[in-house]
């Protein structure tokens, strides 16, 4: 279980500090999916790295729990060692340091060059295997370092995950191939009850979710969760009415929820 | 003070009876024994092609086991070859500097050195290897090598450069020359283990005729008080190819200016430069390259990566590229840093502690290219690259 209480996050130094995550909650039990939409820059990123711990971005008020355990003092590879998992948005290329060599630092397997074979299964399944022995991400396009991302995510088999848009750059033909992975790995194709895995996907293409089985949607615009519901029908609202005027993404029927805050399309609330 | 203030005059040479002779490595002392056995000098004594062992001056043992190379001290080899004259100070020219002078004025009974011989069309894999160690207080080591590679040969040397513990100040002047001859190749690595207050100055040129090929695999990982070396590597030959591989590591206050230069005046030569360096406390190093490219089809690439682990240390990168000729490709890239953050981060999000990211980050950075040389020397390389990351 995962939960985000009332976290206010600024990034950057100085002058340059601005605040971007405003009082947000965020709860997701044991088995459940939920997704984020929002549009650039209102901060989805920013609360994956909060999450993580990342330097650079400060929790001014507000903590994260799992598993009831505070973690939002944690380095990042305590929190991982918790069961946090994540695909990142923009991951770094690492020159040296070879693809197999992250499956074997998340398979715990140090100390060897060797590909062990579940590495190899699922290279195989990503179409990744003529990049095991290469540096992680370089020169790899935007397709190829979200497949290299969910490879290395399944092996490392968190049991909380959380995706920064797995599905941006990757091709129809792909993103279909990762939404069924995810799917099976979020253990969706099981009864409700037997889901373990829980995650947040940040994502702004639906397609993903054809993949996908879902719980929950939020609509994250300037650091804040405008609503939150049913993720198909938030998902058509925002394909036919954008995220031009952010507030538009929310339905009427999601108003009726508790706790949804849903404006008036003035801008104020 | 510039690295060309140094005066050699102001070092003696021993004489060359100083040391004793040995019959097997196994003679040595015990902490040149530990030291050589480090380098994997150890390893081809009994499997090797040939050894070559001199202190100070003194060829303390020089032996040939192989049918396909002729391994001899380079005063026996000038006396029984007369047609060695030819190659000795050609490549390398004897007014180069001040320490080519040096060394060129020097007795020459006192000069000693390797010859090392690939027979025609004889491929030996098994390593030469060779090792000039420095032993006496105060001293100057001068040193003269020639290796030629007959037409259609193969050799493979290893070679360590050593000083004993406690000898202070002292001094190597190194003059090595190479002649690689149509479609024969030399893959030649060099391990230095100096110390704090040494002064080295190897000088070292390459002639590559038709075909030929040079590996060069340079690796320096302990301090040094100053060294300055930058080999030049002439491919004459059409289809000739050098690959120089280095890899730094800048410690104390090692003043260390360091590259490698090729020519590229024969059609379709090519030429591949990767260093890889890394400092820290008070380190200086100078990475330099030079490409040349003068002929049609020529083609080279530069790379140097470096990392800073420290503040006070600094890497100057240096790489120049010369074309002469439209028809040529010559390339360079060049990147030097402190180990970004957002990489150590990136590792920890897959469950590393800082400490382990950073280490990891660091072997990958000095991993490179051992698929030339063969496996006994490739293996002792890496076993020596890796012991020395952990204790970094
Ligand atoms: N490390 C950072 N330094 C400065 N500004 C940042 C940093 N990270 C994010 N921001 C800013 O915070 C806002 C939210 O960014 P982000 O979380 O990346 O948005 P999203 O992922 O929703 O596109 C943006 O205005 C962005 O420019
Ligand atoms: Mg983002």
């Amino acid at each position: 279980m995962l939960d985000i209480r009332n976290i206010s996050v600024s990034v950057g130094e100085g002058k340059e500090r601005k605040p971007v995550l405003k009082d947000l909650s965020l709860h997701v039990e044991d088995g459940e999916v939920h997704v984020i939409f929002g549009p650039n820059g209102s901060g989805k990123t920013t609360l994956v790295q909060t999450m993580l711990g990342y330097p650079g971005y400060t929790i001014d008020s507000g903590k994260i729990e799992i598993d009831g355990a505070d973690i939002t003092q944690l380095p990042i590879n305590e929190r991982v060692a918790r069961g946090l998992g994540v695909v990142f948005q923009h991951p770094p290329a690492v020159r040296g340091i070879k693809l197999n060599d992250m499956a074997n630092l998340v398979l715990k397997k140090k100390n060897t060059d060797d590909v062990l074979p579940e590495t190899a299964d699922w290279a195989k399944r990503l179409n990744m295997e003529a990049f095991l022995k290469r540096d992680v991400n370089y020169g790899f396009s935007g397709g190829e370092k979200k497949r290299a991302e969910v490879m290395q995510i399944i092996l490392q088999n968190p049991s909380f995950l959380l995706l920064d848009e797995p599905d941006s750059g990757v091709d129809v033909e792909n993103v279909e191939i990762i939404g069924r992975l995810l799917n099976k790995f979020l253990q969706r194709d099981l009864k409700p009850q037997a889901r373990k895995k829980a995650a947040v996907i940040i994502t702004h293409l639906g397609y993903l979710l054809n993949f996908v089985k879902t719980d929950r949607a939020h609509v994250l615009c300037d650091g804040q969760f405008l609503c939150s519901g049913d993720p198909k029908e938030i998902y058509a609202n925002i394909l036919k009415n954008g995220f031009d005027k952010c507030q538009n993404s929310c339905l009427y029927s999601v108003r009726e929820e508790a706790g949804c805050v849903v404006p008036d399309g003035t801008g104020r609330e | 003070m510039a690295m060309q203030d140094l005066d050699p005059s102001e070092f003696k040479t021993q004489a060359p009876d100083a040391h004793g002779q040995v019959s097997t490595l196994k003679e040595l002392g015990d902490e040149m024994k530990a030291k050589l056995a480090r380098l994997g000098l150890m390893i081809a004594e009994e499997a090797g092609a040939g050894t070559y062992l001199q202190r100070d001056q003194t060829t303390s043992l020089c032996s040939t086991r192989s049918k396909g190379v002729e391994v001899l001290p380079i005063r026996q080899a000038l006396q029984r070859y007369d047609w060695l004259k030819d190659y000795s100070w050609v490549a390398v020219k004897a007014d180069t500097d001040k320490f080519t002078r040096d060394a060129a004025s020097a007795p020459p009974d006192v000069v000693q050195g390797y010859f090392v011989r690939g027979l025609k069309g004889q491929v030996e894999r098994a390593p030469v290897q060779t090792c000039l160690y420095v032993e006496s207080r105060s001293t100057k080591q001068v040193v003269h090598n020639i290796v030629i590679a007959e037409e259609g040969s193969e050799i493979n040397i290893i070679t360590g450069c050593l000083a004993h513990g406690g000898i202070g100040r002292a001094m190597h002047e190194g003059i090595s020359e190479f002649y690689v001859k149509k479609g024969a190749k030399v893959t030649f690595t060099m391990i230095h283990e100096w110390q704090e207050q040494m002064e080295v100055r190897p000088r070292t040129a390459i002639v590559l005729d038709e075909g030929a090929a040079f590996i060069n695999n340079y690796i320096a990982l302990k301090p040094v008080g100053s060294i300055q070396s930058n080999p030049i590597a002439y491919l004459n030959g059409d289809n000739s190819r050098v690959m120089f591989q280095t890899i730094l590591y800048g410690k104390g206050s090692s003043r260390m200016d360091l590259g490698s230069r090729a020519v590229l005046k024969g059609r379709n030569t090519s030429a591949e430069m990767v260093s890889r360096i890394i400092t820290r406390d008070k380190a200086d190093v100078v990475a330099r390259g030079l490409i040349v490219g003068d002929a049609p089809g020529a083609k080279g690439h530069l790379e140097c990566r470096g990392l800073l682990l420290s503040d006070t240390s600094r890497i100057d990168s240096i790489p120049e590229l010369d074309a002469k000729n439209p028809d040529v490709n010559i390339t360079h890239e060049a990147a030097v840093g402190k180990i970004s953050p957002d990489e150590i981060n990136y590792l920890m999000a897959r469950g590393a502690t800082e400490d382990e990211a950073t280490s990891m980050i660091i072997n990958g950075f000095l991993s490179f290219d051992l698929s030339e040389l063969p496996p006994e020397i490739a293996k002792e390389t890496k076993k020596l690259v890796d012991q020395t990351m952990k204790g970094l």
